[in-house]
């Protein structure tokens, strides 16, 4: 088995760049480098041409209007853009002012929409944080329960980032329209994995990522829907009123472009890398489980993306974990591996317990993840799993069949 | 983050793992003290256990520890030193010798801190056993 280390298992953080997409994109740079706003000659003609392409492609993937395509840095500013665009724009009452209406987004949002949420809070709106129950789906019915007279918009991931879970979109976006509410979803982990139609998926606002499908960093998209209903959003940046006007700035020409071919090869290829990886997943998460006791799989056990998994392993910690296997690339939902040393709050909200979040595992595969690489993954994470238990306190005292819920700890 | 070459070193091969028996039968053995610090919640339980002889000096000392590489490193660290030493050597032993050794970081300071706090909640627990009047308090910083 030859493996080329070390193994990249974290494509929920980025994925690298396809080939095919940085070929697109090269000659956006020297060559055809014109600006898409200059109107009047050839090399902005070329340009505009260019992103033109790209928005089509853009539009296709998501079942959208070429016109319904705006072009940001990433999925933090077009989530920016989606929350504090709506709320600001459907506002009951003037900025100052207290009662500007309800927001609905949920715990398990990434910190893009939730940090947005927490600054609109301040700003005079009311925010419904919905925690899900373990399985860490937000269903239709939970965002029934807390929708009130004044709620204007509704931000709820599609795929959660840690745990791959999935929630009802399509169910919550039919909730909303039923209401008049504005439907925004963080699709970063969903799109260019799975299908989407936002006509038939109910959505109206829908950021994505670049780099999360194959494409470059720094460019993102905004699904902004034109009709039934015509959302509009406020900008959030002021300038020469680009992207009809809610994202100004001139555009990321080779970006766009590179954005443009990865959400066309993800349209072709993504059933297929969706069967591989499952399998692949599957194998992952039988293997560890039936190698070892105390593992348990994070989040839904069917409702989640097909090339993700979050993982606990009983009795060792996530950061002590991915030291020992240092050839494998991943993420930990250990306080340890935060920039903020608090555990994993997605984790923590689904009531599961810090020490959870501390001994879990994220690995995410993608389109160049082989079986030998999974197959090391495997080994090595037993290996290093029973090295770590075989120095760790509470496994002994797991064996001695005591209770460590009941100890009493010397917490610092 | 990278860790230093010594942090790597005790993670992969750890110095005096293990114990000197089961919980129930070490807590009846008045020549060993135990000291368990942290909580599975935290991230971090170190579990130090020393034996002593009849002179006061730790002839042999265990450990068990579930954290990061720098909690694993700073145990393994701590019963490395404290071996040999009397009680009341041991108890000057301080967090900031282990950070300087291992060169942790600051955001790993607190490893070395439970360290240093699980020696002396060990050798409180031995002199507690022995009814001996020990001035061993955990609160370093």
């Amino acid at each position: 088995m030859a493996v080329k280390l070390p193994i990249y298992m974290d494509y929920a953080a980025t994925t690298p760049c396809d080939p095919r997409v940085l070929e697109a994109m090269l000659p956006y740079f020297c060559e055809t480098f014109g600006n898409a706003a200059s109107r009047n000659h050839v090399f902005g003609w070329e340009a505009e041409a260019a992103v033109k392409e790209a928005r089509s492609q853009a539009a296709e993937l998501i079942g959208a209007q070429a016109k319904e395509i705006i072009w940001t840095s990433g999925s933090t500013e077009s989530n920016n853009i989606a929350v504090k665009g709506a709320a600001r724009m459907y506002a009951a009452t003037g900025a100052g002012t207290s009662g500007r209406g309800h927001i609905i987004s949920s715990r398990l949002e990434h910190k893009a929409v939730l940090d947005p949420c927490k600054s609109l809070e301040r700003e005079g709106f009311d925010v419904t944080y919905i925690t899900p129950e373990t399985d860490g789906i937000i269903t239709a019915d939970m965002v029934k329960d807390v929708i009130r007279d004044d709620t204007i918009l509704v931000s709820l991931m599609w795929a959660n980032n840690e745990i791959g879970t999935i929630n009802e979109v399509p169910e919550i976006g039919a909730l909303c329209h039923e209401r008049e509410i504005i439907f925004h979803t963080d699709a970063t982990q969903w799109v260019g994995k799975m299908p989407v139609d936002v006509v038939k998926d109910n959505i109206d606002v829908m950021s994505w990522s670049g780099h999360k499908i194959y494409g470059p960093k720094g460019c993102g998209a905004l699904y902004v829907r034109r009709r039934k209903p015509r959302v509009r959003l406020e900008a959030i940046m002021d300038g020469g009123g680009h992207e009809r006007g809610m994202r100004s700035g001139t555009l990321n020409v080779p970006g766009i472009v590179g954005f443009g071919k990865a959400c066309a090869l993800c349209l072709d290829e993504m059933d297929s890398d969706r069967a591989r990886l499952l399998k692949l997943r599957d194998k992952f998460e039988s293997e560890l489980s039936s190698r070892m006791e105390v593992v348990q799989v994070n989040g839904h056990p069917e409702k989640r993306l097909s090339h993700m998994s979050n993982m606990s392993f009983g009795f060792v910690e996530g950061e002590g974990l991915m030291m020992g296997i240092k050839n494998i690339a991943c993420s930990s939902g250990s306080a340890c591996t935060s920039a903020s040393l608090e555990p994993s709050y997605v984790l923590k909200a689904l009531g599961v317990g810090d020490e959870l979040a501390h001994s879990s595992l994220r690995l995410s595969m993608g389109r160049w993840t082989t079986e030998d690489e999974v197959d090391y993954a495997i080994e090595h994470i037993t290996k290093a799993v029973e090295h770590l238990r075989s120095m760790s306190p509470l496994y002994d005292m797991y064996k001695e069949g005591i209770d460590l819920s009941k100890v009493q700890w010397q917490a610092h | 983050m990278a860790y230093s070459n010594k942090v790597i070193d005790h993670y992969e091969h750890p110095r005096n793992v293990g114990s000197f028996g089961k919980t129930q039968e070490v807590k009846e053995r008045k020549d060993i003290g135990v000291g368990v610090v942290g909580a599975p919640e935290c991230g971090d339980v170190m579990q130090l256990q020393i034996r002593v002889n009849d002179d006061g000096k730790i002839e042999d000392a265990k450990f068990k520890c579930f954290g990061c590489g720098s909690a694993i490193a700073s145990s393994s660290l701590a019963t490395e030193w404290i071996k040999g030493k009397t009680i009341d050597e041991a108890l000057e032993l301080r967090n900031s010798e282990i950070v300087e050794e291992l060169s942790l970081p600051p955001v790993k300071i607190h490893c070395s801190v439970l360290a240093e706090d699980s020696i002396k909640t060990a050798i409180r627990d031995y002199q507690e056993k022995n009814d001996l009047n020990g001035n061993a308090q955990a609160d370093s910083e």
